[in-house]
């Protein structure tokens, strides 16, 4: 069935599972943004337990989708891969380095004899969740803002600044993106702990926590939004696949693409809805509304950045060496190869929602965490 | 670092570094979830067949020990990933369109496996049924098993590149056969050896643990039932390491001729060869032009059986460094200056394509596309694209003495291990264990012998196909990012303090919980 449509088709085809991965990660970093909060709502040793263990017990879905996103990156569009993270180099290592700490941090928090002391890795937790998100936010931003490198006739890149993708932090529209999604994910956060814990205390406290996270995370997304609305962006000519810079780029694709940016509003209106539902009418499933609202929005954030005729990794050094879908993908016969794979993701989908509603039918209560044999 | 690619010394040898640190870290942790899983799911297995509260117990007992390590696996395993893009973005531009699948199919199709069932393994005793739960036992240890196969597929392509073509326009190689890839003799030999050595591994960690227990005469129960489980295991397992190094051995020898006269220690080729039980290098030189090569000053051979091990012919002739490098008409081995020139005329000729191309000279770039892509250009010139980017011969050979002594110790170790596991598995069946103290000694000495062994089988892997990163395909050289050496010596020092330091709290955590014992 993949041996019939054409390389453009595959290409557009493997960009919305991308984009779909991406939107997946963004969503389960409530995990990260959980953690930015241990301290805020945790207070005493037992509800910082709590907190933990919630989130523990999820944590590595996001470790592995980011494995898988960075994966799938690969054996679809390549060229990204080598350009950006050989490029880029301290952004990257920087987005590593907080989850290899991360990755530790709940196994050992509480183990005797572990070290550095559970004050340590309750601040990788910390350190993890504001870096991992503000980063890879940040990074995501360079889609829209373009970023410093060009390809040579062999497509190996070279960095023209000796900052290797740290300078996207000067660049304020790419930060709003990174601050968005640090708060985006302490919303969600919140949320997961008012959906999952059977403890008044917290949950009164994640409300409050949540009203604040809710507000500066729509300050910064709104003028990240209509900022790129008005910005000029990186068009891509279908017929020369020359890169020029055209006006209102993203206003365009709005508009172009009436589809997406329905995809767009419900995502917007989904994450409204579970803040709304949960801080002024006392809701407990609001992580649900701005769960699907989250995948739905950044799903179609990825489309605006790499369909239509743009250009999804910008070069601003030089605009020809801009990657585009079509020059950064990979073979014909590779994307059909991986298209029957990815007839496998339902099927992975459907098993993780399963085995997720079976773990988590009961709340986390601190009776559990005293009879529980395995505790982060 | 010029047009071609050519990176500075220091570059490479900074990049390896780092990526030798991250891979041997992460090494360090990965066998023993690939062993302890089968034996967790063995254990727990025969808890839900005899409804034995006791089995169920050791199996939690273990379970605690394989988070421990698991958690600092995955940490140093999330770097490797995405190192191949950050240190080697020339390479995964080369290579991404084959390279990059295996490792999107082993996060979709093995990661989630592991980490949606490791969280019910871990959390579900009280969540799920007693069956669901040895389920997920057991699918924790196929997805862990599964991750493996994706990565070894890839390294094993990386060694054998097969399935592909090079397309000059992109200018890179290209899948064309995905069975090919996955079913590559070199791959499936990878994943069978390397996993398997895994179990044995963990099978020698549960038998030290245990043997410290009965030493001290505590948990003897526990002890001896999972000595039994974990001897049985090992002992199979070791059967199995010494035949999958077997056929790995007969790949290798077809294959990577060199890094086999390497791991043999053996300059010079000849018919009947022999296999070098011990040997010692000295520290003058054989060949004055070449510092990998280091003369042999003790040496215990068995006549023919390297021919043998290698071609399944005592008589058969196996070359040696020097017949590899300098050719050897009589076996039809071509000389590495030969290839050097070949490989120049590959490269050339593709430039010549790009700048036909760029030039919009569109006759030219049809006839050179057609001359790069014909199947005599592919055999005969091609096919060495790698060699073009070297200029001297002695570059060829990897450093002989690291990656012969590296194999010996695997190999001495490895059959010393099938020894250990006869004895623990008689003297536990006979009840006897708990009084043989030199046995249960050596048990425990026996778990860092075996770390060596696995370190020592992934120095002979990547050591022993140096210079080359795909085989004769791409140098090393040429396969790194375009980067200074100073931020790889950074990160490299970064990764070496924060691997350390958690390898610090992973074996302080381990001995803490090994000494407070499984709950009553």
């Amino acid at each position: 069935m993949f041996e019939n449509l054409s390389h453009v088709a595959l290409q557009q085809y493997w960009w919305i599972l991308v984009s779909i991965l991406a939107a997946l990660f963004v969503f389960l970093m409530f995990v990260q943004g959980g953690q930015t909060l241990i301290f805020q709502i945790g207070k005493t040793e037992d509800e910082k337990t709590m907190l933990l263990n919630t989130l523990g017990r999820k944590w590595e879905f996001t470790f592995t989708t980011l494995v898988t996103f960075g994966g799938a990156f690969f054996a679809s569009f390549p060229l990204f891969y080598s350009t950006s993270f050989g490029g880029a180099y301290w952004v990257w290592m920087a987005i590593l380095i907080a989850f290899v700490i991360q990755a530790v941090s709940y196994e050992y928090r509480r183990k005797p004899a572990n070290f550095l002391g559970q004050k340590t890795f309750e601040i990788f937790l910390v350190i993890n969740g504001v870096l991992g998100t503000l980063l890879v936010g940040t990074a995501v931003g360079t889609f829209f803002n373009g970023a410093e490198f060009s390809l040579n006739q062999l497509n190996q890149v070279d960095w023209q600044t000796p900052f290797r993708g740290l300078e996207a932090v000067l660049t304020f529209h790419n930060v709003a993106l990174g601050l968005s999604v640090l708060f985006l994910s302490r919303v969600l956060g919140n949320l997961y702990f008012i959906f999952t814990i059977d403890n008044k205390t917290i949950v009164n406290r994640a409300r409050k926590t949540l009203l604040r996270c809710s507000i500066v995370f729509l300050l910064f997304f709104l003028y990240f939004l209509v900022a790129l609305l008005l910005k000029q962006g990186y068009a891509v000519d279908p017929d020369t696949g020359k890169v020029f810079m055209e006006p209102y780029k993203y206003l365009h694709n709005v508009l172009q693409m009436p589809l997406n940016t329905i995809i767009l509003l419900l995502g917007v209106v989904g994450v409204l809805w579970g803040i709304i539902s949960t801080v002024f009418m006392k809701s407990n499933k609001g992580f649900w509304f701005a769960g699907v609202g989250t995948v739905l929005t950044v799903f179609a954030l990825f489309l605006l950045a790499g369909f239509n005729n743009t250009a999804f990794y910008p070069s601003n050094f030089d605009l020809q060496s801009s990657l585009t879908i079509q020059n950064a993908s990979s073979s014909k016969f590779t994307l059909v190869a991986m298209g029957y794979v990815s007839l496998l993701i339902p099927f992975v989908l459907a098993y993780i929602t399963y085995f997720w509603r079976a773990m988590n039918k009961k709340k986390i209560s601190d009776e559990e965490m005293k009879t529980e044999s395995h505790v982060y | 670092m010029n047009e071609i690619g050519i990176a500075s010394e220091a570059l490479v040898n900074w990049s390896r570094a780092q990526f030798a640190l991250t891979a041997m870290y992460h090494w360090l942790f990965v066998p023993l979830t690939l062993g302890i899983t089968f034996i967790l799911a063995f254990m727990e297995t025969i808890y839900v067949k005899t409804g034995n509260e006791e089995w169920k117990r050791i199996t939690k007992f273990w379970m605690t020990l394989f988070g421990i390590n698991f958690a600092i696996g995955v940490a140093t395993g999330i770097i490797l990933e995405f190192e191949f893009g950050t240190n080697w973005s020339n390479y995964s531009w080369f290579v991404g369109d084959i390279f990059g699948a295996p490792l999107a199919i082993e996060g979709i199709l093995a990661f989630f496996l592991e980490s949606t069932f490791i969280a019910i393994m871990f959390f579900g005793w009280n969540k799920v049924g007693k069956k669901t739960h040895l389920v997920a036992t057991w699918l924790t240890a196929i997805g862990a098993n599964l991750s493996a196969l994706w990565i070894l597929v890839a390294n094993g392509w990386m060694q054998k590149p097969v399935g592909m073509i090079f397309n000059p326009e992109t200018a890179r190689n290209e899948m064309n056969n995905f069975w090919d890839v996955l079913f590559s003799p070199m791959a499936i030999d990878k994943w069978l050896h390397a996993t398997s050595s895994g179990f044995v591994l963990a099978a020698i960690f549960v038998i030290g643990v245990s043997a410290w227990y009965l030493l001290k005469k505590r948990e003897v129960v526990l002890a001896r039932k999972s000595m039994l489980v974990a001897a049985i295991f090992g002992l199979l397992s070791s059967v199995y390491v010494v035949w999958t190094g077997d056929n790995s051995a007969r790949t290798v020898a077809n294959d990577q001729p060199m890094k086999f006269a390497a791991l043999e220690g053996l300059y010079n080729g000849s018919e009947g060869a022999g296999l070098i039980a011990v040997g010692m290098f000295s520290t003058s030189e054989n060949d004055p032009s070449n510092e990998n090569l280091k003369d042999m000053t003790i040496k215990l051979e068995i006549p023919n059986i390297l021919s043998y091990m290698a071609f399944l012919d005592w008589d058969a002739f196996v070359p040696g460094v020097n017949d590899i490098v300098r050719g050897n008409e009589k076996y039809g081995i071509m000389s590495a200056s030969e290839k050097i020139e070949r490989g120049k005329v590959a490269i050339n000729k593709l430039g010549a394509f790009k700048t036909a191309k760029k030039n919009g000279d569109s006759r030219l770039t049809e006839e050179l596309k057609a001359e790069l892509t014909s199947a005599d250009f592919q055999n005969n010139y091609f096919r060495y694209f790698g060699y073009g980017y070297f200029k001297d011969v002695q570059e060829m050979v990897p450093n002989v003495p690291l990656t012969f002594y590296s194999f010996h110790t695997m190999v001495g170790l490895g059959f010393a291990f099938i020894l250990g596991f006869i004895l623990v598995f008689w003297f536990t069946l006979k009840g006897t264990i708990g009084k043989k103290k030199w046995l249960l000694w050596l048990s425990i000495i026996a778990i860092p012998l075996a770390y060596i062994a696995s370190q020592a089988g992934w120095i002979v892997a990547e050591v022993g196909r140096q210079p080359w990163v795909v085989q004769d395909m791409m140098p090393t050289m040429a396969a790194v990012t375009r980067i200074s050496s100073g931020s790889v010596q950074v990160t490299f020092w970064l990764f070496a303090v924060l691997f350390t330091v958690l390898m610090i709290a992973e074996i302080k955590i381990m001995i803490r919980q090994i000494k407070i014992g499984p709950h009553h």
